[in-house]
């Protein structure tokens, strides 16, 4: 194999003058090897296979050899760690990287260089971990102090640290070791590539970081440092905020999305001003967001831009106005981009397949990315306003295209669509009409069987919308026998999960005939159903409580259900009612009593229950309103007059002291309160 | 709001100077290529230009509602004191909705002078808007298109022309909404309207800063033609500056169809000319017989030379049939005044007509077009494009006793006559693609051009080909050699309709009839198109009157309104050349990096205004 690649020469040259000779620290072999693997991949690899790595790396580390000769090492490694990720990885397995970072420590400029291109090499490759830049706590402060060494450092440092900073904890790291206050500096560059990587590096910094971008814009963080510190003078010196040439960085990132500046600079300094502003460190109605991120992330999406900064631009708008509905409403009526985004399906286009082949290759590898891209920014767009999501539902084949994306081979796609059906499905009218007129609900049904979870997540919260009571599409949903799914959805280890299966549940049981009530009690399974009464997550036990008020509904749904689980019902409301929740758990449970006394044989078991009678007359005299109203109503509904018995459950409460509590309720400020309590006073008179 | 005038204020009120100075320093800098001396920037609404139900406060800058408000005859518009001068390459204004009145019903925009100004920006032609109301933009229309938000009171609403593309979008409290016009014409005014009681605006000229960034954008234009002028390939040529210039040169004279120009300087600059000879003077026929009026003649030879390019484009066929029309009455066309002047020429291009059986037309096409500079027009292909065109003018029909005859005297002709210069008109172009299968050379020249003297002995068309191929006058618009020999003749007439001859009205009313057919079934097939019902209108109207030269719709019969629709055709020509030699069927040859000249040569102002000269040098 070797003879293939390698000339007779090289070999011997390999063998003979490098592998036996060359402690003599002359490199001129080494630079025979540089010459011979530059640009080919095929020889990079016989050489790594050849054993080449580990001898360089001796080489490289022995302080006897001329700088001259370390420094050929390194570039040849770096040379070798430009080919394959087969080759990275050899390297890596070679420990290379401690071995560079070693070679740092040098005093020589050019082999620092020289290290640094190659450990930058290594480290963008998606197969080196990242964590090996961390492992000795010395590295990150060193490579700080060669911030200021030059140009070529800084731009291969900046590019280290913006790929190797993915974790919360290197965002602290960098920045306990001052990234921000050295970095910034590199913001105002003369060299391109530094200010690019400076600022890709604050990008990585800010991202979900409230720390960060708060000093980022203001110093805050540090000024908060000052005074824990106060006593040491030293400290006054971050109070300042980080200023670049006199300008505050949010005002360089500004200056860096001005529209003549290179779409790359454009769109990581809008990205740098999102995160910043996610982590709340800049309001949402900023000028700078407003005015500056906001369109120049609109402009990203447009048709004149490549598909790959189309893509990072709709998704960073995306996340930019996930919360803000404000920002939703700007970003729809800026350069048309609703109708702008409908062009992202549009890949790969006829044309592509027809002129020539690389576009055509191209176009497929982006337009899953495309799709994606387009179906999470439609999302956030309509996420909360009506208006918007009439826009998007409008724009053309919108419905089908999310339909065909429901059930597309990429999850990506899968999730982002789903996602973008789950805000459109927040609109009475969407769920009424387009929802149905398209029958989303089947590819959705076939989406929930077995999907990842995230995509679970998504999938039966839009469900859940399905199954509102007025949305038509309610009824086939039922038919196509969702309950197991929805059941067992309530088992999950997830609580999203959990709350998203028994909130459909709810919603199914709202209102509806005794059939269904029946089947969701057998399918659920009693035994599910008190143990959701007592899961950890509030939202869960909310929603069950609802479920329960919900099959609790009708006088005769009421005593049927009751009759058959009184017992456990009524034990699972003392133990709610007994318990320390939040007050609305408290209302919710006081609501399931009112429909229990609202029953005809479901009453004696409240009557019976002196217990809880005793704690009906708490909470009315409880001190929140909403408490009390419900426990008025409760009692109202149990000496209803109209109903076989009422005397004597009115003669019972009397002589508990009903009737004094209700006579103090009437003088209530609460004018609902009072009149209920009227109400049932009048119950007495008659 | 009493009305006050920029003289009635104080002078030296430090206020106002203050705003004047800045209002001269920011126009300055965002416009420097413009030479106020010469064409001044607007900088408040005009007291003279405007409704008058408006009334101007504040400078002239306050625009306020005073009239009734009823209904929308009660909409009054002002422009500003002067158009948008192109050297602004983009320009920019800014309007503050003061308070939305009674019902809002504001429209922003620009209009051309003399537009009616009883009306709001946007509903008649060359007038265009964006309305507070309900947020469509108006594009010489009544009826709007959703274009972006409502606005109303406390909103500041900009309108931004780019001159470089002749493109406009609005603004939104500093947010671009996106693209609103495109195709604008030249020297629009800056237009606000208002239509109810109490509707209140101010303008921002550049008085005071602009909500939104305008400079941002105007920066990112310089960049991208920085970047075009920079990247501009030069390949080997580096270095051959005077093949460059020369190349720019020869390539406007060929866009033009300057034929003998473009040949007179390639031979003293010792150059080859890109596009073939045939087919600039093809181009160069076509427009001359737009310009002499001969518009049935010119759609005859597009249909042609270029078969399939007016199906493609129905709204320039449409107009080029309404021109038509227009010329009958001037009694210009050759199918009304070959019935009124007896001349071999008129008879032969009367019956030229290759519509006149899908089979002729094919064969017809065929020929030319295998003959000529596209080879790869086979005829597998042209056919059916053929028969469609004459399905879609299947209400086009002749006389049928005439036609009989002529359709075999006209298309035999253009398949067998071949060589022997016939002087019927349809075969006119036959010459040329035997000369284009030769070696194109001064004596071929003349000989061509003896083509044409010998063939067309008699009437104005012989004018034509001198005009074109003996003088130098071809640069200017030839509407002298040839409209003398057309007014001469329509004058000898003391210009009746269709020179006053019976059978020219009859055969004028009928293609009326085909015309408006043809209207409605463009109608059915794209949609209502205003601007075609209002095209047949005024065409239409010249009929109302005993002596259309001399009646208010009589400005189209002047010979200059030719002149756009002559352009309009030859950019179709070019673009459809263009298109195909793009897409790889080879259809003309190449135009080499003229589409970049054109652009530069045609907006060189615009451009200027953004490039600064020193890149260029550079």
């Amino acid at each position: 194999m070797l003879t293939d690649c390698l000339t007779p020469t090289h070999r011997k040259c390999f063998r003979e003058s490098f592998f036996i000779n060359s402690l003599g620290g002359r490199p001129k072999p080494v630079c025979d090897m540089k010459n011979a693997v530059i640009g080919n991949n095929k020889q990079k690899a016989n050489l790594i296979v050849l054993g080449a790595v580990p001898r360089l790396l001796y080489l490289l580390q022995q302080s006897s050899s001329s700088m001259e000769l370390r420094t050929e090492c390194a570039v040849v490694l770096g040379s070798l760690a430009m080919g394959t990720e087969n080759n990275i990885k050899s390297l890596v397995d070679c420990h290379i990287i401690p071995a560079l970072l070693q070679g740092l420590l040098s005093p020589d400029l050019v082999f620092i260089e020289a290290c640094l291109r190659c450990l930058r090499t290594v480290f963008i490759s998606p197969v080196t971990p990242v964590q090996l830049l961390y492992t000795d706590p010395t590295v990150i402060p060193h490579l700080m102090s060669l911030l200021s060494n030059s140009l070529r450092t800084q731009e291969y440092i900046t590019q280290i640290f913006s790929h190797c900073c993915k974790t919360p904890e290197h965002q602290t790291i960098l920045f306990n070791h001052g990234a921000i206050q050295n970095i910034a500096p590199l913001l105002i560059s003369p060299s391109y590539k530094v200010r690019m990587q400076a600022l890709k590096c604050f990008s990585v910094l800010a991202y979900e970081n409230t720390q960060v971008s708060m000093t980022l814009v203001n110093g805050e963080e540090l000024f908060f440092f000052y005074f824990l510190s106060s006593f040491s003078p030293l400290m006054c010196f971050f109070s300042s905020s980080v200023l670049v040439d006199g300008e505050l960085l949010t005002q360089v990132f500004v200056k860096m999305m001005q529209r003549d500046q290179p779409i790359e600079m454009q769109l990581t300094a809008a990205k740098c001003l999102t995160y910043m502003c996610r982590a709340s460190a800049i309001r949402t109605d900023d000028s700078c967001i407003v005015l500056k991120t906001l369109p120049c992330l609109v402009r990203m999406c447009s048709k004149e831009h490549l598909l790959e900064e189309r893509v990072e631009g709709a998704e960073t708008l995306a996340y930019l106005m996930e919360p803000d509905v404000e920002l939703q409403r700007i970003a729809s009526t800026t350069d048309h981009l609703v109708a702008m985004l409908a062009d992202y399906f549009k890949y790969p286009s006829s044309v592509s397949a027809i002129t020539d082949i690389k576009r055509l290759d191209h176009d497929l590898k982006h337009a899953h990315e495309l799709r994606q891209a387009a179906f999470k920014l439609y999302a956030s767009l309509g996420s909360n306003d009506e208006e918007i999501r009439k826009k998007i539902t409008e724009t053309e084949n919108m419905m089908d295209r999310i339909v065909s994306g429901l059930s597309e081979s990429s999850i990506k796609v899968r999730l982002a669509a789903v996602r973008c059906l789950h805000s459109l499905s927040r609109s009475v009218q969407q769920l009424r009409t387009s929802f149905h007129d398209h029958a989303v609900w089947k590819p959705l049904m076939k989406l929930l069987q077995n999907a990842p979870d995230e995509v679970l997540v998504m999938a039966s919260s839009t469900l859940c919308n399905l199954l509102l009571e007025f949305s038509p599409s309610k009824e086939p949903i039922l038919e196509s026998g969702v309950m197991e799914l929805l059941c067992s959805l309530t088992q999950s280890d997830s609580p999203a999960l959990r709350v998203n299966g028994i909130w459909a549940l709810m919603n199914m049981a709202f209102q509806a005939d005794q059939k269904v009530k029946v089947e969701i009690v057998r399918c659920l399974g009693t035994e599910q159903l008190f143990r959701l009464l007592s899961d950890p997550d509030t939202n869960v036990l909310m929603k069950t409580l609802g479920l329960l008020r919900n099959l609790l509904s009708q006088r005769a749904h009421i005593d049927q259900v009751m009759s058959s689980h009184g017992k456990q019902i009524m034990q699972a409301v003392t133990l709610i009612l007994e318990a320390e929740h939040s007050i609305e758990v408290k209302e919710q449970t006081l609501c399931i009593l009112v429909n229990i006394a609202d029953g005809n044989t479901a009453k004696d078991l409240i009557m019976t229950n002196d217990d809880m009678l005793q704690k009906i007359k708490y909470y009315m005299g409880h001190s929140n309103v909403k408490l009390q109203l419900a426990a008025t109503f409760c009692v109202s509904n149990l000496i209803w007059n109209e109903e076989d018995g009422s005397q004597e459950r009115q003669d019972k409460l009397r002589e508990m002291g009903f009737v004094d509590i209700l006579h103090k309720l009437t003088q209530s400020s609460e004018p609902n309160l009072s009149d209920r309590a009227k109400t049932a006073l009048q119950q007495y008179l008659a | 709001m009493t009305e006050l005038g920029v003289g009635s204020l104080p002078l030296g009120d430090p206020a106002f100077n203050y705003q004047e100075h800045e209002l001269n320093e920011r126009l300055k800098r965002l416009y420097p290529a413009v030479n106020e001396e010469e064409t001044p920037l607007p900088r408040s609404w005009s007291p003279k230009d405007k409704y008058s139900y408006i009334g101007l406060s504040q400078n002239n800058l306050r625009v306020h509602y005073k009239g009734h408000g009823k209904n929308h005859k009660d909409a009054a518009s002002v422009r500003a004191t002067h158009p948008i001068p192109a050297a602004c390459g983009i320009y920019y204004f800014e309007v503050k909705i003061v308070s939305k009145g009674r019902d809002g019903y504001m429209g922003i925009g620009l209009s051309a002078q003399g537009v009616n100004m009883n009306r709001l920006p946007g509903w008649d032609k060359h007038s265009y808007g964006y309305h507070g109301d309900d947020g469509h933009s108006f594009c010489s229309s009544g009826t709007g298109q959703p274009y972006g938000p409502t606005f109303t009171t406390g909103d500041v609403i900009g309108c931004c022309v780019n001159l470089i593309n002749n493109t406009c979008f609005y603004t939104k409290n500093g947010i671009s909404l996106g693209v609103a016009f495109t195709d604008l014409p030249p020297n629009l005014y800056p237009t606000v309207g208002l239509q109810t009681p109490g509707e209140i605006v101010d303008a921002n000229f550049g008085q005071q800063p602009f909500v939104f960034d305008i400079e941002d954008y105007m920066s990112e234009w310089r960049a991208k033609i920085h970047g075009m002028i920079a990247r501009f390939p030069i390949g080997e040529r580096l270095g051959e500056w005077q093949a460059v210039l020369q190349n720019m040169v020869s390539s406007y004279l060929v866009h033009h169809g300057y034929c003998a120009t473009a040949t007179a300087f390639a031979r003293a600059t010792e150059t080859m000319i890109q596009e073939d000879q045939t087919s600039i003077k093809n181009r160069q026929r076509i427009q001359k017989l737009v310009l002499a009026g001969r518009v049935g003649e010119a759609i005859e030879a597009t249909q042609q030379l270029y078969p399939g390019l007016l199906e493609r484009n129905p709204n320039l066929l449409f107009m080029l049939k309404c021109r038509q029309f227009v010329e009958m009455v001037n009694g210009t066309d050759s199918e009304v005044r070959c019935l009124t002047i007896r001349s071999p020429k008129s008879q032969d291009s009367y019956p030229g007509s290759p519509c006149l059986s899908p089979h002729h037309g094919a064969s017809n096409t065929h020929l030319h077009t295998g003959g000529s500079d596209s080879p790869t027009c086979s005829n597998g292909v042209t056919p059916p494009n053929k028969s469609k065109s004459h399905s879609s003018s299947g209400s086009i029909k002749y006389p049928s006793a005439s036609s009989s005859a002529s359709s075999s005297s006209s298309s035999s002709p253009s398949s067998i006559n071949y060589s022997e210069s016939n002087s019927s008109d349809s075969t006119k172009s036959q010459p040329h693609s035997a000369n284009s299968t030769q070696e194109t050379s001064d004596s071929e020249m003349e000989i061509e051009a003896e083509h044409y003297t010998n063939g067309v002995v008699e009437g104005s068309s012989a004018r034509i080909m001198n005009g074109t191929y003996k003088h130098e006058e071809i640069l200017q618009p030839d509407d002298n050699s040839i409209g003398n020999g057309v007014t001469d003749e329509v004058c000898s007439h003391s210009r009746q309709l269709c020179g006053g001859n019976q059978a020219a009205t009859e055969r004028m009313i009928q293609f009326g009839r085909e015309l408006q057919a043809l209207n409605e079934q463009l109608c059915q097939e794209y949609g209502k198109n205003t601007t075609h019902k209002k095209m047949l209108q005024d065409a239409f109207s010249l009929l109302a009157y005993s002596d259309p030269w001399n009646c208010p719709v009589g400005q189209q019969l002047d010979p200059t309104q030719r002149e756009s629709l002559c352009s309009a055709l030859n950019s179709a020509i070019l673009a459809s050349a263009d298109a195909s030699a793009r897409s790889g069927h080879g259809v003309c040859s190449a135009h080499g990096p003229s589409p970049v000249w054109f652009l530069l040569l045609r907006q060189s102002r615009q451009l200027f205004a953004l490039a600064q000269v020193q890149v260029i040098v550079k």
